[in-house]
C-alpha cells in the first residue's frame, strides 16, 4: 500500500527527536532544535518510508541486509564489491513519481514558486546517525549549494545511496549494527553562505572537563574543519564565569567557498590580510556559548554542534545583536567522553585536613 | 630536585661573571652565601619575586632570616616529609635559591608519620593558634615600637647612679640593636608558623578543581576561595573613607591632582572645624594604615605611606575627585560574595559524582579555614612590623650619623648587620674611653664603593635559573610560595634558548586584551614616574602598589602566580595581568608599545 503523501516529505518545523525512525537522525534533531527556539536554516526532510519505496524493489526478498551482516569489516574488497552493486542500483532506479512530487513541492516552498534560484544544502540522515551510541559522523554524504527541483531529486537519490558506501558499511560492520531496520532520510536545507563557520563543543572535547564549551571556527564554511583544510582558531568559554578562557588563533591558510563556477564547493586561499586574524569578535564567541548551553541543556547531555555565521564584515564589527546572525546546522550528542565510566577525582577523608597531609607526603608535580 | 638532561642546562653558577665596576661584590655578603664549586650540579632560580632589585649589604638580611626560620619550620618543626628547607646564594647581588629534597622513600615515611601528628594538631586548632599568632605579631610590634637608640650624651643620666643600676648607656646600644634583629627573626619564625599549611591546603584545593576541569583558570579557583574582607584593602579603604569625608566636609578642592601633601596639611587647619576634624580623622588612620610599604618590606628603600605621602596622595586625589564627580568607592561586598557562592555552587553541581562533592566540600572548607592567615598575614608582618623593624636600623643611621661616622642615616643599609656590630662596638669604646670613633676613615670609602657597584649590579640582567634544567620539579615549597611549576622552567628555558623575541610568556591573572605604552619600574622609588594609561611592567607586583591600578592599563611581572594579592587587585579594577614571565622587565623596554593577553598569559612586544 503506498502511504500517504504527507509523510514522504516533512517540514523541520514539524520534526520532534523521537522522528528519528521516520526522517532519520539529522533531520529530528534539526527538527528538534527548531522547536527549541535555536536558529536553523528552513528545510524539509525527505523521510525514510520515501526511501524504502524508491528501493523497494532492489531487494524484493530482503536478502540484502542479511548478505552485509556477514560481510567481515576487515575485508574491503568483499565489501567494496557488494557495495558498489547496490549503489549502482539506488542511482538507476526511477524514483517513484510521487516521491518526486513531494521533494518538488518541498523544493518550491523553500524556493518560491519557479523552484529555481534557491541553492540548497542536501544532507544525509540515516536512521543509525547522531545516535547516543555512535556519532557516524562524517559518514553519510552532504551536497552543498544544490539548485533546482532535477538536481535536488538527484542529490537525494545519492545521499540514499551513501547509505551503501564503503566507509559506512565498515563502520556499521565493525559497531554490529544490524541493517534490518536501516532507512536513509534526507534533509534539504536552505544553503546559508557563512563568514565563518566551525564546530562547538560543549564539553572539552580533549580533557573531556564538562565546565567549558570549546568552539573552533574558520573562514568560509565549516566543511574546512572537518575536512582538516584547516587549523582553526579555537576559543575556551567558562560555563561557570563566562569568561573566554583561552583563545588561540591559528594561520587558517585555506576556506571552502561557493564555486561560482558550477554547483558544489572549492577550496580557497584565505587572504593574507585575514589569515592571522580572529574570526570570531568576543561578542560572537559568547552568544555562541551561549547557544550551545541552551542546546545542551535542552539535551540534558554534551553535545558536538555544528554552527555557521552569515553576517558580513571583519569579526570586529559585529555588534551585540550576533545571537541573530548564528545559525547551527546540526547538533548530536558527545559520544567520546560520555561513554567513559565517571570515576571520582577525589573521595571525603576522615578529617577535611587529611587531603592536605596525604598532599604533603607525596612529591607532587601537577602544579 | 631530580637532575634530569645533562645538555639542558641554564647557565651555570660558575660561569656567571662579575659586572665591569661592580668586582668587589663579594664583600658586601656574608661567605655562607656564595656559590660552591658544587653548586653547579644542582638547579637555582632567581628569587625575583621577593628580591627584584641588587642587595644592599644590610637588606640582605631579608633573605637570611626569613630563611633561616622557613627552614626551621618545614625541616625542624613541622618535618614536611618530602623537603626540608632552602639554601640560598648571592651573586652579583641577587639572590638565587634551591630546596632541598628528601628522596629516600623510608626517610619520607619516617617524617610523614611526625608531620601527620604536628600539622593534624594546627588544622584541628586553627582559629584559635591564629587568634594567638595576630596576638603574637601585635606583641612584638609593640616591643619593636618601644626599642630606644641610647643617646651617648657626654655624662651618663644621674638616675643610673642613684638608683645603682650599673650598667651604662653604651651597652645598651649593641643590646638594643641586637633587640631589633631578634624580634625581626621572631617575626619571621611567626610568620612562616601556618606558612606551608596554609599554602599546602590552597594547592590540594587547586589540584584537585585541575582534575577534576582541567580547563579552569587559576583565578576562577582563586575566586571561589578568596575573602571579602581582606586587610591588605584596608589602607586602600581608609583613604576611601577620607576622600569622602573631605568631599562631604566640603574640602575637595584642597585635594587638587598633584598636589603637594605636606602644603595640603598645613593648610586645612586654616579651613576652621571641618579641617581640624578631617586632620584628626587623618592622624587616627596613620596608624597603623598607612605603616603599609610602598614595596612589600624586603628593601630599606620600601618605605611606607607615612614616609612617603605622595604615595597614599595619588589616590586620595583621584579618589575625591572620583566622590565629588557622585561616583561610588564602595567595593560590593555582597555581590563578591554572592559571586563567589555561586561559582564555588556551579562547579560543585558540574563534578562528576558524589564522591569528589564530599571531598570538593572539605577542601574548599580547609581552604576558606586558612584563607584569612594567607591574606592577611602580610600587613602585619611585611609592612606594619618590617616597616617599625626598618625605622629603628634607620634610628641606628642616625646615631652613628651624628657620632660623625655616617654622613647620612640610610648609609648604614650598606652594612652588613656583622659589620654594623663592629661600627656600634667602635663608637661604645670610643664613648668609654673619650677617644673619636674610628669608623668614618673606615667605612666611608667602602660605602662610596658599594653605592657605586650597587648601581652597576642594577643593569645585569639575571638569568631566570641556573644549572641543570630539573627532570622533576618536587618540591612543595618552591612550588606553593613560588608558584614555579616544571612549566614555567620549560618556558624560561625555551625563551633562554630561542623562541620568538616578541613574545614574553607568562600567567594569565587577569583577563582581556590591551595594547599601550609600556612602564618598567624595576625599582619601587620610580612609582612616580608611571602616567596614567601605561602597561606597568615590574618585577613583583607589590600589594601596596594598589594606589597605582587606578592609572595603568595593564599590569605584568617577572614572577608571581595567580594567588598574589596583585592578581587580585588586577582582578577586581577589571585589567589585564599577565604574571610570572620570568623576564619582562629584561626585554620589555619602557615606552615600547605592547599588547598584553591577560587571557592566554602572553605579552606581545609591538615595536
Amino acid at each position: 500500500m503506498v502511504p500517504p503523501r504527507a509523510q514522504l516529505a516533512r517540514p523541520l518545523t514539524a520534526l520532534r527527536g523521537n522522528d528519528r525512525p521516520a526522517v532519520g537522525g539529522k533531520a529530528a534533531s534539526l527538527g528538534e532544535l527548531t522547536a527549541a527556539g535555536v536558529p536553523v536554516p528552513s528545510g524539509f526532510a525527505v523521510t525514510t518510508a520515501a526511501y524504502r519505496q524508491a528501493v523497494a524493489a532492489l531487494d524484493p526478498d530482503g536478502a540484502l541486509g542479511g548478505q552485509i551482516e556477514r560481510l567481515d569489516p576487515a575485508d574491503r574488497a568483499g565489501i567494496a564489491a557488494v557495495t558498489a552493486w547496490v549503489r549502482e542500483a539506488i542511482l538507476a532506479t526511477p524514483m517513484p513519481a510521487d516521491v518526486r512530487d513531494a521533494i518538488t513541492t518541498g523544493y518550491q516552498a523553500l524556493a518560491g514558486e519557479d523552484g529555481r534560484g534557491a541553492p540548497v544544502a542536501v544532507r544525509s540522515s540515516a536512521t543509525i546517525e547522531d545516535s547516543e551510541s555512535a556519532s557516524f559522523a562524517g559518514l553519510g554524504d552532504t551536497y552543498l549549494w544544490v539548485e533546482g527541483e532535477d538536481a535536488v531529486a538527484d542529490h537525494v537519490r545519492y545521499c540514499w545511496a551513501s547509505l551503501y558506501s564503503v566507509e559506512s558499511v565498515t563502520y556499521r560492520r565493525h559497531q554490529g549494527v544490524p541493517e534490518r531496520g536501516l532507512a536513509m532520510g534526507v534533509v534539504v536545507q536552505l544553503m546559508v553562505d557563512p563568514r565563518c563557520a566551525g564546530v562547538m563543543f560543549t564539553r572539552s572535547p580533549v580533557t573531556g572537563d564538562t565546565s567549558v564549551i570549546v568552539i573552533e571556527a574558520g573562514w568560509g564554511l565549516g566543511s574546512a574543519l572537518v575536512s582538516g583544510d584547516v587549523t582553526p582558531d579555537s576559543y575556551v568559554v567558562s560555563k561557570v564565569t563566562g569568561e573566554i578562557a583561552k583563545r588561540t588563533v591559528a594561520s587558517k591558510l585555506r576556506q571552502h567557498q561557493r564555486d561560482a563556477a558550477g554547483a558544489g564547493v572549492r577550496v580557497a586561499e584565505v587572504p593574507a590580510e585575514l589569515r592571522d586574524v580572529p574570526c570570531l569578535a568576543d561578542a560572537e564567541i559568547l552568544a555562541l556559548a551561549d547557544l550551545g548551553r541552551r542546546v545542551s541543556e535542552h539535551y540534558g547531555a554534551p553535545q558536538d554542534i555544528e554552527w555557521a555565521i552569515t553576517s558580513r564584515g571583519a569579526a570586529a564589527e559585529a555588534g551585540a545583536d550576533a545571537a541573530l546572525r548564528i545559525v547551527l546546522l546540526q547538533s548530536r550528542p558527545e559520544t567520546v567522553w560520555s561513554h567513559r565510566p565517571a570515576t571520582p577525582v577525589a573521595a571525603p577523608k576522615p578529617r577535611a585536613f587529611d587531603h592536605v597531609l596525604e598532599r604533603l607526603r607525596v612529591p607532587g608535580t601537577a602544579r | 630536585m631530580d637532575s634530569g638532561d645533562p645538555t639542558r642546562s641554564f647557565p651555570l653558577p660558575s660561569e656567571i661573571e662579575a659586572v665591569p665596576g661592580a668586582e668587589n661584590w663579594r664583600s658586601m655578603y656574608p661567605y655562607f652565601t656564595r656559590f660552591q664549586p658544587g653548586d653547579d650540579q644542582r638547579f637555582w632560580f632567581y628569587n625575583s619575586m621577593h628580591f627584584p632589585e641588587p642587595m644592599p649589604a644590610f637588606d640582605a638580611i631579608t633573605a637570611e632570616i626569613p630563611y633561616t626560620a622557613i627552614g626551621a619550620n618545614t625541616t625542624r618543626l613541622f618535618v614536611l616529609p618530602t623537603t626540608l628547607g632552602i639554601e640560598h646564594r648571592i651573586v652579583n647581588g641577587r639572590v638565587y635559591i634551591t630546596a632541598i629534597p628528601v628522596t629516600d622513600p623510608a626517610e619520607i615515611g619516617r617524617r610523614a608519620e611526625i608531620f601527620s601528628e604536628r600539622a593534624g594538631y594546627y588544622y584541628q586548632n586553627w582559629d584559635r593558634l591564629y587568634a594567638g599568632l595576630k596576638d603574637r605579631i601585635a606583641g612584638l610590634i609593640s616591643e619593636i615600637e618601644a626599642i630606644t637608640v641610647p643617646e651617648l650624651p657626654e655624662f651618663e643620666d644621674v638616675r643610673v647612679v642613684m638608683q645603682s643600676t650599673g650598667v651604662a648607656q653604651n651597652h645598651y646600644v649593641r643590646e638594643n640593636f641586637h633587640k631589633c634583629l631578634d624580634l625581626y627573626s621572631k617575626m619571621w619564625h611567626h610568620h612562616t608558623e601556618f606558612l606551608m599549611l596554609g599554602y599546602g591546603a590552597y594547592v590540594v584545593f587547586f589540584e584537585f578543581c585541575k582534575n577534576a576541569f582541567p580547563e579552569i583558570n587559576e583565578q576562577t579557583v582563586a575566586r571561589m576561595v578568596a575573602g571579602i574582607d581582606v586587610i591588605m584593602y584596608r589602607p586602600d579603604d581608609e583613604l576611601k573613607r577620607l576622600a569622602k569625608l573631605a568631599v562631604s566636609a566640603g574640602l575637595a578642592e584642597e585635594f587638587p591632582e598633584g598636589c603637594d601633601p605636606e602644603a595640603v596639611l598645613a593648610a586645612l587647619p586654616g579651613r576652621g572645624e571641618a579641617g581640624r576634624a578631617w586632620l584628626a580623622a587623618f592622624d587616627a588612620v596613620r596608624d597603623p594604615w598607612f605603616h603599609v610599604s610602598t614595596g612589600d618590606g624586603f628593601y630599606h628603600h620600601h618605605r611606607s605611606w607615612n614616609e612617603n605621602l605622595a604615595v597614599p596622595f595619588a589616590a586620595l586625589t583621584r579618589y575625591v575627585r572620583k566622590v565629588s564627580a557622585g561616583e561610588s568607592l564602595d567595593r560590593p561586598t555582597a555581590t563578591l560574595l554572592a559571586e563567589r557562592e555561586r561559582i564555588a555552587a556551579e562547579y560543585r553541581a558540574l563534578l562528576a559524582t558524589d564522591e569528589d562533592r564530599g571531598a570538593f566540600d572539605q577542601m574548599l572548607g580547609v581552604c576558606r579555614l586558612v584563607f584569612p592567615y594567607v591574606e592577611d598575614h602580610k600587613f602585619y608582618c611585611e609592612h606594619w612590623f618590617t616597616t617599625r623593624f626598618f625605622q629603628k636600623i634607620r634610628a641606628f643611621g642616625e646615631l652613628l650619623v651624628r657620632k660623625e661616622v655616617l654622613a647620612d642615616p640610610d648609609d648604614i643599609f650598606y652594612l652588613q648587620h656583622y659589620e654594623i656590630d663592629q661600627a656600634l662596638a667602635d663608637l661604645m669604646l670610643a664613648w668609654a674611653s673619650g677617644g673619636p670613633p674610628l669608623g668614618a676613615a673606615h667605612w666611608r670609602p667602602v660605602l662610596a664603593e658599594r653605592k657605586r657597584m650597587l648601581e652597576v649590579l642594577k643593569t645585569w640582567s639575571p638569568p631566570p635559573a641556573l644549572g641543570p634544567v630539573p627532570e622533576a620539579l618536587n618540591d612543595p615549597a618552591v612550588q606553593m610560595l613560588w608558584g614555579i611549576t616544571q612549566d614555567t622552567i620549560e618556558s624560561w628555558y625555551s625563551q633562554s634558548a630561542a623562541g620568538d623575541k616578541r613574545e614574553v610568556r607568562g600567567y594569565g591573572a587577569s583577563s582581556g586584551i590591551v595594547e599601550g605604552t609600556a612602564r618598567v619600574l624595576r625599582d619601587v622609588n620610580e612609582i612616580g614616574t608611571i602616567r596614567d594609561g601605561e602597561i606597568l611592567v615590574c618585577p613583583v607586583t607589590a600589594p601596596s602598589w594598589g594606589p597605582i591600578f587606578g592609572k595603568i592599563k595593564a599590569a605584568v611581572s617577572d614572577i608571581g602566580g595567580t594567588m598574589s594579592h596583585a592578581a587580585i587587585v588586577a582582578r577586581e579594577y577589571g585589567m589585564p595581568a599577565v604574571v610570572g614571565t620570568g623576564q619582562a622587565t629584561k626585554r620589555i623596554k619602557t615606552g615600547q608599545r605592547v599588547r598584553v593577553d591577560g587571557d592566554r598569559g602572553v605579552v606581545t612586544i609591538l615595536d
